[in-house]
């Protein structure tokens, strides 16, 4: 690049243009379907002139509904890298054995566990999590935004610009090849010189900056801005666990933040927290992490059981069954899971109390669990079951999550444990309880409100499509995977020597080709959908008689949300307004006073992006550059006192009125 | 691979029962060990998850049950079934749903309180099998286990020899296996013996365990721990014990020395690498490995510990930091480190083959592809 050395290093850091993978094949396919694609949308978005509507009424907005839209489409998008990196390690798998060493040597392999890990927790689960919280909470709680509608914002621009951090290592250097938590001394400067663990840190930690903020914002919504009468004891489930879970977030992502920054301290100042130099220790970011990541599995499943629970209750055409128990049954298992956390090293030689200590406390998780699962069977007990696309999915669900549950408290028994520890049926009990639990939660979940958002109903054909080759797909590559933990075969290897083992593999690559197969059924399902949207068209606000007060509003609800903020006096409000002949107001509208969109959230996002490639690279100036310019940012942005406005009375008499003529239509 | 006992036979057709008929001819040549263990420990871990799971499927197999029934019975076309939308309540049934779990769980609980004393790793045996204790004047074989970089280096200090990837033991005589660990974690496992435990540097774990049936078993690395992970595989050896004699005698007999120099040659960072004997062992060598101190100029961490229970070295501990920094030997010594990656990989990003040889001084930074340790195993 340049002549001078020195000069270059003070300019592009450890950069050099060597570093940009040319003569990879794999990743030029990848680069050149990634720009195809790419050029596409944006010659699209140019040729419709949508860059001002773009920018105007989704970037800079601060309405909770537009966010939670985009945090899924984000999930979605993420969820084709991290699924392409799954079809990469079961190909290489079902291949590399004896002579045939595969397609994957172990520089590169290894970078693709750790990113599939990484991508599917961070930026696939949790954007569908938080998400769908984004999207329904205030819905539901009769709100018109959330409490911090900036910030909401700003969160969600800092968790895309993680997913772009960790996007760019594919193409700019190389990702972490330390696995998706990133256990030291192997991630240490030392043993894991280079871009890789850095990139995983960046990535993490600005999207961690958003989770937080999406936690302590969705807290204060649910504790604050909930409907006249709606006391705690009448919050629908949904909200329910969703409190419970920015509960976790706000109190776990800290912890998430703190090891990585030690970790950070360790590869950029030569401190030694976790290194053997100078009397660090590992063991201490096993701990630190676990104290993280064991409520991070509960923070991705509450929102799920709190979906399957509205899903069950609607399409049961019942109240759900022990509302009561199924409150305190959330907050136990959100005060459990802090104290299960070592579950996950039994191996590492704490002694015999301590791990019977944890692995009982991880066994008594699985009371309140199941019963959830009873309360949900109990709900469809003498209840009118429809089987629309979203209780397809609760179903499977609840056979699927079950057999995960029983693998996950054998797990839970030590001396299980040292015999399944790391082995392939631990991977095929993760995935059995993220993709059967937190999955087909989230898909259920989109199932169910994708009217609400849109107006019209997804296409039932494809759903039942995706939703077979999901479910059987799913079974075909992971339960292969349980013989092959018990035949002693260990999670990670690039490589085997036993030929017996290959037929397992074959399935467990045939399963995950159904599985692919669901996820192509599920773009054709949003595909056809849009193309027949008329056809499924629901005017009424309310297509699956639902019982909560998002369905109450049009679909998709007004910018306001609700014209008047509604009454609570029962759990189901809707359901209990519907009963007692609700007549919608027709006249006495006002102005309603609502956040103005702002781009500083999306601005500070961008800049952050850069900070972290520069630190990454060593550029110093430019962080330097950047960090300053992010806080300038909020400061500037503190000044903006053109924050609010008022949605004019006429503005919510006609949108009103579109309704009312909505509403005669369909009767 | 032992011959086929009715224990396996019986997990086998066990399988084949719960799987469907085309998966019937896959699992008649199954070998789950983890099903079918050799030795005594893994048997009883085997015991405890046919329990456990035994316990847990009194619950699990009537919920997926009556999901299944409670579907099919209420669903929306079937006029007949009742309809009770405002039944969302039942004391009695809640006590159940809530008692029915608490009581597998207390029992499941008891059980892990038990076992996990009873099977804690760090525990000397208290019996040969399921019939036989341990007799009084029984000394157990101590081997002293290394996690290498991607090797397994083990230490007989009873017999003064060392093996590198193959192990082995006499039949039904206890053994006491001391881990530690020469860079990265690491965690030792031979499935058909006993369950896995950590290797960690700078760190010692235990693991008791006994073999009671002859034969050839598998023995893995199952902690993620960098490129060689995947070959880092050895055999393990169940021996009547003349035969294991024999062995010991062949390794006397074959062996070279293992003393520091040869330690540090053989702890470079080598994949795949062939089994391999010692038939000496320098006296203090796992001492120093356990330590970190064998390569020298580094202070061993006894020493370290040693000045810190003595109320620290104040200022002349700066004078200590060189000697405790054990990570950097790898870039030191030009090795490349376990998890590099670009740029300090030395290899173009994700490069398919050795890493690049050529260029800056930087990128010659690469693991020796030349050495007599590299032997691949090809089938």
């Amino acid at each position: 690049m340049l002549s001078d050395p020195d000069l270059q290093k003070l300019i592009f850091g450890r950069f050099s243009l060597e570093d940009i993978p040319f003569h990879e094949p794999i990743l030029q396919v990848t680069f050149a379907g990634v720009a195809v694609v790419g050029l596409a949308v944006l010659g699209v978005i140019t040729y419709y002139r949508f860059w001002g509507p773009l920018w105007r009424d989704w970037v800079t907005s601060v309405d909770h509904k537009k966010i939670g839209i985009m945090y899924i489409i984000l999930a979605f998008v993420m969820l084709l890298r991290g699924f392409a990196d799954a079809l990469l390690m079961r190909a290489q798998q079902s291949i590399a054995f004896g002579a045939n060493d595969g397609f994957l040597p172990p520089h590169h392999y290894d970078q693709i566990f750790s990113a599939h890990g990484v991508i599917m927790i961070f930026f696939v689960a949790m954007p569908f999590v938080t998400g769908m919280m984004n999207y329904v909470v205030p819905l539901q709680i009769g709100a018109r935004d959330v409490a911090f509608p900036f910030l909401n914002n700003f969160s969600f621009w800092m968790t895309v610009s993680g997913a772009i951090t960790i996007m760019i290592s594919l193409f700019v250097g190389e990702f972490s090849r330390a696995t998706w938590l990133a256990y030291p001394p192997l991630s240490g400067a030392d043993m894991s010189p280079g871009v890789g663990v850095d990139y995983y840190i960046w990535g993490l930690q600005i999207a961690g900056i958003g989770t937080t903020l999406s936690g302590i914002n969705l807290i204060a919504t649910i504790v604050k801005m909930r409907a006249p009468g709606m006391s705690m004891m009448k919050l629908p489930i949904f909200v329910w666990t969703s409190l419970c879970t920015n509960v976790l977030i706000t109190a776990a992502f800290p912890i998430l933040t703190a090891v990585l920054t030690l970790l950070s301290l360790d590869r950029y100042i030569g401190t030694h927290f976790f290194t053997n130099d100078l009397g660090g220790n590992p063991m201490m970011y096993f701990n630190l992490i676990w104290i993280w990541g064991h409520p991070e599995v509960y923070i991705l499943v509450l929102p799920a059981f709190g979906i399957f629970s509205e899903v069950t209750a609607t399409f049961s055409g019942k109240r759900l069954f022990g509302y009561v128990s199924m409150v305190y049954a959330t907050v136990v298992i959100t005060i459990l899971s802090y104290l299960v956390w070592l579950h996950h090293f039994f191996t590492m030689g704490s002694g015999a109390s301590v791990n019977s200590f944890f692995g009982i406390t991880t066994m008594i998780i699985s009371i309140p669990t199941g019963a959830k699962i009873f309360n949900w069977l109990f709900t469809m007990y003498r209840g009118r079951i429809r089987f629309d696309v979203p209780m397809l999915w609760t179903l499977s669900f609840m056979v699927t999550f079950t057999i995960g549950g029983m693998t996950g408290v054998l797990l839970a028994v030590p001396p299980a444990d040292f015999v399944l520890h790391n082995s392939l049926f631990l991977i095929a009990h993760f995935h059995n309880v993220i993709i059967g639990g937190v999955l087909f939660g989230m898909f259920a979940g989109v199932n169910y409100w994708f009217p609400k958002a849109f107006g019209f109903k997804l296409d039932e054909f494809w759903g039942k499509v995706s939703f077979w080759f999901w479910t059987v797909g799913f079974y075909v590559a992971f339960m292969p995977l349980y013989v092959l933990g018990l035949m002693g075969v260990t999670r990670r290897s690039q490589h085997f020597d036993d030929p017996s083992l290959q037929v397992w593999f074959v399935i467990a690559a045939f399963g995950a080709v159904l599985i692919a197969v669901g996820i192509a059924a599920m773009i054709m399902q949003f595909t056809v959908s849009i193309r027949n949207r008329e056809k499924l068209r629901d005017l009424t606000g309310d297509p699956w008689g639902g019982r909560t007060l998002e369905w109450s509003t049009s679909s998709p609800p007004p910018d306001y949300n609700f014209a008047f903020q509604p009454r609570v006096h029962d759990l189901d409000a809707w359901d209990d307004m519907k009963r007692r002949g609700y007549e919608r107001p027709l006249d006495g509208f006002q102005p309603i006073h609502m956040p103005r969109n702002t781009g500083t959230g999306a601005v500070i996002a961008a800049l952050s992006v850069a900070f972290s490639f520069a630190m990454i690279w060593y550029m110093w100036w430019l962080a330097a550059l950047t960090f300053v310019a992010m806080i300038a940012a909020a400061i500037i942005h503190t000044f903006n006192y053109n924050r609010d406005f008022d949605i004019p009375a006429d503005t919510v008499v006609r949108t009103e009125n579109e309704r009312t003529s909505m509403l005669a239509v369909r009767a | 691979m032992p011959i086929p006992s009715p224990a396996r036979r019986a997990a086998c057709r066990l399988l084949q029962g719960l799987a469907l008929p085309p998966l019937f001819l896959l699992l008649s040549g199954c070998n789950l060990v983890v099903m079918q263990p050799s030795g005594d420990v893994a048997l009883q871990q085997r015991n405890l998850v046919l329990a456990s799971t035994g316990l847990m499927l009194l619950i699990i197999v009537p919920v997926i049950a009556l999901t299944l029934f409670f579907a099919w019975r209420y669903r929306a076309s079937n006029e007949t079934a009742p309809y009770d939308p405002d039944w969302n309540h039942s004391t009695q049934l809640e006590v159940v749903i809530w008692t029915a779990p608490l009581l597998i769980i207390i029992a499941l609980g008891a059980l892990t309180w038990i076992s996990t004393h009873t099977l804690d790793p760090f525990r000397p045996l208290g019996r040969i099998d399921a019939t036989r204790p341990v007799p009084a004047d029984a000394k157990p074989l101590v081997v002293e286990v290394v996690a290498l970089d991607w090797k397994w280096l083990f230490v007989y200090p009873e017999y003064g020899i060392a093996t590198v990837n193959e192990l082995a033991a006499p039949v039904d005589r206890p053994i006491t296996f001391k881990i530690t660990a020469s860079s990265v974690m690491n965690a030792f496992y031979v499935p058909a013996l006993a369950g896995m435990i950590y290797a960690m540097p700078g760190m010692e774990t235990k693991l008791h365990a006994v073999i009671n049936k002859e034969g050839v078993y598998d023995g893995l690395a199952s902690h993620y721990s960098g490129s060689g992970f995947s070959r880092m595989t050895f055999k393990f050896h169940g021996m009547k014990p003349d035969g294991f004699d024999a062995w010991v005698a062949k390794a006397k007999d074959k062996g070279a020395d293992l003393n520091r120099e040869s330690y540090l040659e053989l702890e470079k960072p080598s994949e795949a690498v062939a089994p391999r004997f010692y038939k000496s062992v320098a006296d203090d060598l796992y001492t120093a490995i356990l330590n970190m101190c064998a390569m020298p100029g580094r202070m061993c961490m006894s020493e370290m510990m040693h000045i810190d229970a003595t109320g620290g070295a104040g200022k002349e501990s700066h004078g200590n930091r060189e000697r405790l920094q054990y990570d950097n030997r790898r870039i030191e010594q030009g090795d490349e480190p376990n998890g590099a990656t670009a740029p300090a990989a030395g290899r173009a990003p994700r490069s398919e083959g050795a890493p690049n040889q050529e260029g800056s001084p930087e990128n010659k930074k690469a693991p020796p592809t030349s050495s007599d340790d590299l032997q691949r195993h090809h089938h």
